[in-house]
């Protein structure tokens, strides 16, 4: 029976055993507000972080190798550095989860906005700044609500706004609700977003936000995990944080598992020392797969990331590992399928949901998508034909370019940004869509073949055109 | 003048494009530099009038610039030292091929009965590029086929490759965001918001620069098709910009206006009047015979040239000083100096004005120094406006300066009655009361430390009140940047001595102010200049120091304007009024005085292409070509020489402008001296300097054409300036001009003729409340008379000000004009007197 000490909505955080970074409070009822937080702990990191100077905070984040948790796993103490000394700057809190099968920012969010809020004012002082908006996903209603009565309490207590404890800091935190679009978890199109446009990504370079950002000042985007990292490093130190988890990626990762597994959940889990093998079998995780069946294949980190198969069970939970291996940890999504799982039909799925969120701005996503679910629905449906095979695999090299996947973090040495890119979109919307298909096809081909060569089947949702006569 | 330094190294960046090693401009983007090098990269997004979006992915090609190649859209690439690009290469290819496959997947095919079929950049593209067959075999993505965007404009969203050009225009360059994207995915859609019509003065430019055919303008609807089309390029005359134009005509008649990208004027934009007012010409009521009235039936009745032209031979052989001319902007500059040789030179009267007292006067326009468009938009510069909402009276001009003060960084002081559509990005914007920016100048100027005998009057405190504003301009004004002043009539209800006294103060500040005319009637600056106003001769000369060798006279007398001309034809001093293309019982304030007027004058010619109410009462009329029939010249507001070319035949027997006074000048026995356009061209090169290095048969290959030097050598003499009126209960009218109104060239084209809004009297909101009007209307009392009005509440009129637009339907505004310096009206709620 799975376990969920907190029932909210969906299935929600799993208390298993194990270091509690940005968990430790999801066990009280009462985790959300200000007592609670200041009882056990709460903004204690920041009172630490307001007695050192700025610059002194910015590098005890670097010290950590705080990766980012958002997707791309970008250290942040790398990326607040590409700041130019150019003033009024800003920090976005980007709390627009909606990569499915993720949500373990919106339990960040519900059940402990004053970490968060904690993890912003920190940031803000070692960035220099003075204002921060965070940016919650238009449909994630409770964790509006709850950041809004957060940050009413915080600035009661003079824990946000000016004089923060007394000092001579003030930071404002402005909260900002989406109106729903997968799109605006890109950091530019949620910077258009913010700024009252239309969701749709800015072409980077020339500009990155770091340079030229919100208003065209400089601007930081922080996945929500990321700022939650940094009440408990400011607290116990860079050298505490790195004790947990791997040497390459210290800390732990939130990682939201769903699909068929026995004990589906989010798990606060150390990074770079646990495998999938072990996430999915072990008993302090997911234990076991549903009904005992066989592992198919599962998505290692959101939909967007190339699906991983039963022999990369062994690959370790870390951004590093997961990117050698041809895939990426991502926002921290794993989904996996059973052998009772429709390969066509899954991949349909996941496309589908690209080309329902394509924000229409590139042609080749706006366009491809649509065509890769048409052609998608056509073979399900037993229209398919001998061609479609490699006409999907070519929209998909028409999307992206090259050979797909590429390793989003394969080197170990931190180039400023990933690349070149091998897209011919402006964001990565567009070739997350061909993701599912090539890892879909390049795996079991045979059942994408067996449905075109079975043709047209009756079963009340797709009907030859011959049948429907009266 | 500067030595040049003696470097020889070649300044720009440097970069190869297909292994070719070649230089770009500092900031130039990758696309430019390879149209500039002969290399085409295909886009559909990309305008080189706007900036770039990296939206249809199109222009994809291969980049390296050190990390290894990458597919880049070019059109968002500024060019970097050493960067290697591959036009060619397999990779650009496969990304175009794939974008191209992509765009046309759910394109409908239906070319054949698509207007833009044949002139359509992405069926260009699908020959040039893409794999040739589609592989797309599902149905195409449906929507309703054309919706009305606006009056003008349809949208087919099934045709639309979301380029994002329309939108953007709309938003960044009109100024008006009614257009935009809805949806998302494959059913992204472009689209008006609920119940908000794309009602833009400039919808037209979207279909002009839509790539495919999903915006189609309503005149010209399957018209034509491209390859039938026959084209020239000509000027626009609907207004005093002289937009750069194409005429494309089919079986000889026009049937669309294209806007040319001009660097100097319009960019290629052009507002909707001037792209398709040309349907009065095919359309409207056109005057194709001359007409003489019937002296029994009084009647007017068509007969031969001749018998009209003896008829008004006959008339102009009276007193020189009881003749009078009014009008003369609408027609081409030879038509003008023609007109103005026959009755200044040999008739002799000097009563001539091309302006029906809705301008500034002559003199002043034509004694300042210009400046030209690109001057005024130059970044760095200050800009000042006095006068009208350039939006409603020069639309394009607006938008070139719109784009200096939004993009460019252009400061902008505005000294206008009521807000404008510049006013949001105005650095500096008074309120000024009708009466006061005479005032106001002097505050601005003294702070700004001119020297003037006088002080500034301010009984009622306006000034002070804006103080620190004038501060602030001041600042701005102190000479270490370039100025220029934008001057028009803003109010027609206040007498344009308030204007002319700011410009004289303005001018008393620093000689090296430069001024642009905002005078609204197509080539009135052509007008000025030929001699069509009191007091001059052509050249801008003054009178007594006129040396024409050509011209067999001048006048001996300071002839009378306009509305003195109207006063002495209604007193029976004037026996033979002529109306060049004038229409004054629609465009002259006091219509009762025009009425008295014609009823006094013993003959009345009118020479006018198309019928009005004015030419129904005219007792010769003759019938001139237009717009698109004739060739010739137009002068624009900076002073630049246009070409004005024939493209359709005029109807039966209307004649070019310029042959009717060569004609009646034979019937007096006196030879005008020229028989072609050629031989009037060598005359004005001959006799007047300005025009002595003009060569007329290139004046249309070039973009900008010459801008004609008007250093003038006589100065006008600038006082006090007149006092404000005191401050009163009353509220100050604002008499203010629409861009759609009730006039001829709007209402002869049939799919125009809707678009003027009823009149309605516009307050601001504060008084609206403070003296309580409620419902719909006011009563509006005006000496002994009392007028119920529709009320607007209106944000962009100041408070103790009241606005309304005169030449509309509904309410003649004319009528509360008083004649008076300026205008006091009381309002009150309506039902009360």
């Amino acid at each position: 029976m799975p376990t969920n000490t907190y029932v909210d909505h969906a299935p929600g955080y799993v208390d298993n055993e194990g270091p509690k970074i940005v968990t430790s409070r999801f066990g009280y009822e009462d985790s959300y507000t200000l007592e609670r937080s200041l009882a056990t702990g709460g903004y204690e990191g920041l009172r630490t972080a307001l007695t050192k100077a700025p610059a002194d905070v910015a590098a005890e984040v670097k010290d950590a190798v705080l990766l980012g948790r958002g997707g791309a796993g970008f250290p942040a103490g790398i990326k607040w550095g590409f700041m130019p000394p150019v003033w009024p700057r800003y920090l976005v809190v980007n709390g627009d989860e909606s990569e499915p099968g993720t949500y373990k920012d919106r339990l960040l969010m519900e059940r402990d906005p004053h970490q968060l809020i904690e993890g912003c004012i920190i940031a803000c002082y070692a960035l220099g700044l003075n204002t921060c908006f965070l940016y919650v996903r238009g449909e994630m209603a409770d964790a509006q609500e709850r950041i809004g009565t957060a940050l009413n309490e915080a600035y009661e207590a003079g824990l946000v706004g000016k004089n923060i404890m007394g000092t001579d800091v003030s930071i404002d935190v402005v909260l900002h609700w989406g109106a729903g679009a997968y799109i605006v978890g890109e950091e530019t199109a949620l910077i258009e977003s913010l700024e009252g446009n239309r969701g749709m990504p800015r072409l980077k370079p020339p500009f990155f936000p770091a340079a030229k950002g919100l208003y065209h000042k400089p601007t930081i985007v922080n996945n929500v995990e990321t700022l939650a990292n940094l009440p408990w490093i400011l607290s116990n130190g860079a050298q505490a944080y790195k004790e947990h988890g791997s040497e390459a990626s210290p800390g732990t990762r939130m990682l939201a598992i769903s699909g068929h597994v026995n004990r589906p959940g989010v798990y606060e889990v150390p990074q770079g020392v646990v495998s999938f093998r072990e996430l999915f079998y072990g008993d302090n995780y997911c234990q076991g797969i549903k009904d005992g069946n066989e592992l198919k294949a599962f998505i290692p980190g959101g939909a967007s990331a190339p699906w991983f198969f039963d022999d990369q069970l062994d690959v370790l939970l870390e951004a590093k590992d997961a990117g050698a291996a041809g895939s990426m940890l991502g926002s921290g999504a794993v989904v996996v399928m059973d052998e009772t799982t429709d390969a066509v039909k899954a991949c349909l799925r996941v496309v589908r949901f690209f080309a329902r969120e394509s924000c229409g701005k590139c042609t080749p996503c706006r366009e491809g998508t649509s065509w890769e679910e048409k052609v998608l629905q056509r073979i399900l449906d037993g229209y398919g034909r001998e061609e479609d095979i490699d006409l999907l695999l070519d929209i998909g090299k028409n999307i992206s370019p090259g050979e797909y996947p590429v390793a989003a973090f394969g080197k170990a040495n931190l180039e400023a940004v990933p690349f070149p890119p091998k897209q011919t979109t402006i964001c990565p919307l567009g070739p997350s869509s061909v993701a599912p298909i090539t890892s879909a096809i390049r795996r079991f081909r045979h059942e994408f073949e067996a449905k075109i060569a079975a043709g047209p089947q009756n079963d009340g949702h797709s009907q030859a055109p011959e049948a429907s006569t009266v | 003048m500067t030595t040049a330094e003696p470097t020889e190294a070649v300044t720009g960046v440097p970069f190869t494009l297909n292994g070719t090693e070649l230089v770009a401009e500092e900031g130039e983007l990758l696309i430019d530099a390879c149209d500039r090098n002969g290399v085409h990269i295909p886009r559909f997004c990309y305008h080189n009038r706007m900036k770039p979006v990296g939206m249809c992915r199109m222009c994809l090609v291969e980049v390296d610039t050190g990390r290894g190649k990458a597919l880049q859209p070019s059109c968002m690439l500024p060019v970097t030292p050493e960067m290697k690009v591959e036009t060619e290469s397999e990779a650009t290819k496969k990304a175009q091929d794939g974008v191209l496959e992509l765009l046309l997947a759910n394109h409908p095919l239906d070319c054949p009965v698509c207007d833009k079929g044949g002139e359509c950049p992405l069926q260009d593209n699908a020959y040039a590029f893409g794999p040739g067959e589609t592989r797309f075999v599902e149905e195409k993505r449906h929507f309703k086929k054309p919706i009305p965007i606006s009056d003008l404009v349809k949208l087919d969203r099934e045709r639309c490759i979301l380029c994002d050009r329309c939108t953007r225009f709309a938003s960044d360059v009109a100024g008006d965001p009614l257009i935009h994207f809805i949806d998302r995915g494959s059913q992204t859609q472009v689209n008006t918001f609920p119940d908000h019509p794309f009602s833009s003065y400039f919808s037209g430019n979207t279909v002009q620069i839509c790539p495919v055919g999903a915006l189609t303008a309503e005149p010209y609807r399957f018209k034509a098709r491209p390859w039938d089309l026959e084209a020239v390029e000509s000027t626009a005359t609907v207004d005093s910009t002289g937009a750069r134009v194409v005429l494309q005509s089919s079986q000889n008649e026009i049937v669309r206006v294209l806007g040319v990208d001009s660097d100097a004027v319009n960019w290629s934009w052009l507002s909707d009047k001037e792209r398709f007012s040309y349907e009065a010409t095919a359309k409207g009521d056109r005057i194709e015979q001359p007409l003489v009235k019937n002296e029994e039936t009084g009647m007017l009745e068509a007969t031969r040239w001749n018998n009209a032209a003896k008829k008004v031979g006959a008339a102009l052989r009276v007193e020189p000083d009881r003749i009078a001319a009014v009008g003369g902007a609408r027609m081409p500059l030879e038509g003008q100096y023609a007109w103005a040789k026959l009755l200044k030179g040999v008739v002799g009267t000097d009563h001539v004005d091309a302006q029906l007292d809705d301008g500034l006067p002559g003199p002043l326009v034509l004694g300042l120094p210009r400046a030209t468009i690109n001057d005024a938009c130059k970044p760095g510069g200050v800009v000042v406006t006095i006068g009208a909402d350039l939006k409603e009276e020069l639309p394009t001009l607006f938008l070139r300066l719109r784009h200096a003060v939004v993009e460019d960084g252009v400061k902008l002081i505005e000294l206008t009655s009521t807000a404008t559509h510049l006013s949001d990005f105005a650095t500096v914007r008074f309120d000024v009361t009708p009466g006061s920016v005479g005032q106001f100048a002097t505050a601005i100027a003294k702070q700004a430390g001119a020297d003037l005998d006088f002080d500034v009057a301010d009984e009622s405190g306006l000034v002070e009140a804006q103080a620190d504003k004038v501060a602030a301009a001041a600042a701005l004004l102190d000479g270490s940047v370039p100025v220029t002043i934008i001057v028009g009539r803003g109010n027609l209800a206040e007498s344009p001595r308030f204007t002319s006294d700011a410009v004289g103060i303005f001018r008393r500040l620093n000689d090296d102010f430069q001024f642009m005319p905002a005078l609204r009637r197509g080539n009135i600056n052509g007008a000025l200049e030929m001699g069509l106003v009191p007091g001059f001769t052509p050249g801008g000369v003054q009178r007594e120091s006129a040396q024409l060798d050509t011209w067999p006279d001048v006048p001996d007398f300071d002839g009378m304007d306009t509305k003195e001309i109207f006063r002495a034809a209604a007193e029976g001093r004037i026996d033979t009024l002529l109306l060049l293309a004038a229409n004054p019982l629609q465009d002259f304030l006091d219509e009762d005085l025009v009425r008295r007027a014609l009823a006094n004058v013993k003959t009345v010619i009118a020479v006018d292409g198309i019928s009005t109410e004015t030419t129904d009462l005219a007792d010769v009329v003759l019938p001139a070509a237009l717009f698109g029939e004739v060739d010739g010249t137009f002068v624009n507001l900076e002073g630049r020489l246009s070409p004005l070319r024939a493209k359709v035949t005029p109807p039966s027997q209307a004649r070019p402008d310029w042959m009717i006074p060569a004609e009646l000048a034979i019937v007096l026995g006196v030879e005008l001296g020229f028989t072609t356009i050629d031989e009037l061209h060598s005359e004005l090169s001959e006799v007047l300097p300005s025009f002595a290095d003009i060569d007329w048969d290139t004046l249309g290959s070039s973009d900008d054409g010459p801008v004609l030097k008007l250093n003038r050598s006589w100065n006008i003499e600038f006082g006090k300036p007149a006092a404000a009126p005191p401050a009163t209960s009353a509220f100050r009218l604002v008499a203010t001009r629409k861009l759609w109104d009730q006039g001829t060239m709007v209402q002869e084209s049939p799919s125009l003729a809707s678009l003027p809004s009823e009149a309605a009297i516009h307050l601001n909101p504060d008084d609206i409340e403070r003296h309580g009007f409620v419902g719909d209307s006011v009563t509006v009392r005006i000496g002994d008379q009392t007028h119920t009005i529709p009320l607007t509440s209106d944000v962009r009129v100041n408070p103790t000000t009241a606005s309304i637009p005169v030449c509309l339907p509904g309410f003649d505004a004319r009528t509360l004009i008083t004649g008076r310096s300026t205008t006091a009206v009381e309002i009150r709620p309506n039902g009360t007197t």
